[in-house]
């Protein structure tokens, strides 16, 4: 990896002189986006709290935080910003393929198992 | 003599050796490809996590009623607060690894042995964390009663709050005791039994006309169902079989026994992680201590378990999103 850093981060909006200064810049930002997420926790506006695609627009939001705290984690902490593009694909996209894939096929049994409990004579409530 | 070396005239061409195609190290590259492995069994407990929420939907506990709880503060509802500072702690440890990291680059040992400290510092708070919210959450606060289907009734009083078994249950004098070897059959052993039986709380709720029973099923706004009095009291006469109090892999008292099973493994898998990232972390800091990297010439080591140390904090984000937030 030499000693090459690549000092620029959301896209050369920010560009930082050192490779220590961008670490302070990450965590602010990264505590900025935890501090969000507890402040809307606790909070709950009830604007966030409809529907959007089967959840609530509040967790969907939580979701997109968590993918960004775990893009600036690794691209600048584990410094995959800094490898090269074949082994960042190599890890990053069989990861995210492999888990899209169980994410949806797990959800997807359990909400049919819902139905079953929900709608078939099974009874649990006793 | 002769060299036994054999010219294969591919020298220079691209399978000829020597290349590094992907310009890292042997030993970073397969610390890569044990945090993808990594990541796919937490992933798998994530996933099954979802599973059995998506399973049990309308009657999944509340997390924010749960994890309500801060170390000093004893009896303020303070949903979050902890495990935010838990999830900034390992943040904090992970900027500083990553400080180590730099300052190994830059083969300054007096800097890269104070960021290794920090580092270990912070991993050891973070499990003490843990520990302390295993505790709480085993010992439970409120108790409350399990039906013979396994569903959890909770106790409130008119105003919504929250009132813990302990409060009204009345004592009865011929309560049983605990079953021992030593006072019965000798081959047979009983668990401990929970501090009031159900038939105290039964008339200790009948005694006190202000109290409604809470069940586990979600409304239509995301609340737990309350009942009204005559309700309350049906489902507990007919459905209540036995107290809980706490939480184990068995039953708890929040709802769900599935929550707390997911709960223990989740966290304790992650925790587990942190404790060897802190006992790796120790060891390497003694090797930076004792110079093995300084007579090396390179400090990539501290950047190995670096990779490490950063997918613990990484798999960390997505436990408090899953577990106490969504």
């Amino acid at each position: 990896m030499a000693h090459a850093h690549k000092l620029e981060i959301l896209r050369g909006l920010i560009k930082f002189k050192s490779n220590t200064q961008k670490i302070w810049g990450v965590l602010i930002l990264l505590s900025i986006i935890t501090a969000v997420e507890v402040v809307l926790g606790i909070y709950k506006p009830e604007v966030l709290m409809t529907q959007i695609l089967g959840m609530k627009g509040l967790n969907w939001i939580f979701i997109i935080l968590t993918l960004a705290k775990a893009y600036y984690i690794t691209w600048d902490f584990m410094h995959m910003r800094d490898e090269k593009a074949s082994l960042r694909r190599m890890v990053v996209w069989t990861a995210v393929f492999l888990i899209c894939y169980l994410i949806f096929i797990l959800l997807q049994e359990g909400g049919y198992i819902f139905d079953i409990y929900d709608e078939a004579y099974i009874k649990r409530d006793f | 003599m002769d060299s036994t070396v054999v010219s294969t005239g591919t020298e220079g061409k691209t399978w000829g050796g020597g290349n590094r195609p992907l310009g890292a190290s042997y030993g970073k590259l397969m610390m890569w490809f044990f945090i993808v492995s990594d990541a796919l069994t937490f992933s798998g407990f994530l996933a099954a996590y979802g599973f059995s929420r998506f399973k049990f939907i309308d009657s999944w506990p509340i997390a924010d009623e749960v994890f309500t709880h801060v170390p000093f503060l004893h009896g303020q509802e303070l949903p979050m607060i902890y495990v935010a500072f838990m999830t900034f702690i390992l943040i904090m440890s992970s900027v500083t690894m990553v400080l180590a990291v730099d300052a190994g680059h830059k083969l300054d040992k007096k800097k890269v042995t104070l960021y290794m400290f920090l580092t270990i510092i912070g991993g050891a708070i973070f499990v003490g964390s843990q520990a302390w919210e295993w505790a709480t959450f085993i010992k439970g606060d409120y108790g409350a009663v399990q039906t013979k289907g396994g569903n959890i009734l909770q106790f409130l009083n008119t105003e919504g709050e929250r009132v813990a078994i302990s409060e009204f249950a009345t004592p009865i004098a011929d309560a049983r005791t605990e079953h021992e070897r030593s006072n019965g059959l000798w081959f047979v052993e009983e668990g401990t039994l929970t501090t009031y039986s159900i038939n105290e709380v039964v008339q200790g709720f009948e005694a006190n006309p202000d109290l409604l029973v809470r069940t586990q099923t979600l409304t239509e706004t995301g609340e737990k169902t309350i009942l009204s009095r005559e309700e309350s009291l049906l489902t507990l006469k007919t459905n209540g079989q036995s107290v809980v109090e706490g939480a184990n892999l068995r039953v708890n008292e929040y709802g769900t026994s599935l929550f707390a099973d997911f709960f223990f493994f989740i966290t304790g898998f992650h925790g587990f992680h942190v404790f060897s990232g802190v006992v790796i972390n120790i060891i390497i800091f003694f090797n930076v201590i004792l110079g093995t990297y300084e007579r090396r010439g390179s400090y990539e080591m501290v950047e190995k378990v670096g990779l490490y140390w950063h997918f613990v904090d990484l798999v960390w984000v997505f436990v408090f999103t899953f577990f106490y937030l969504v």
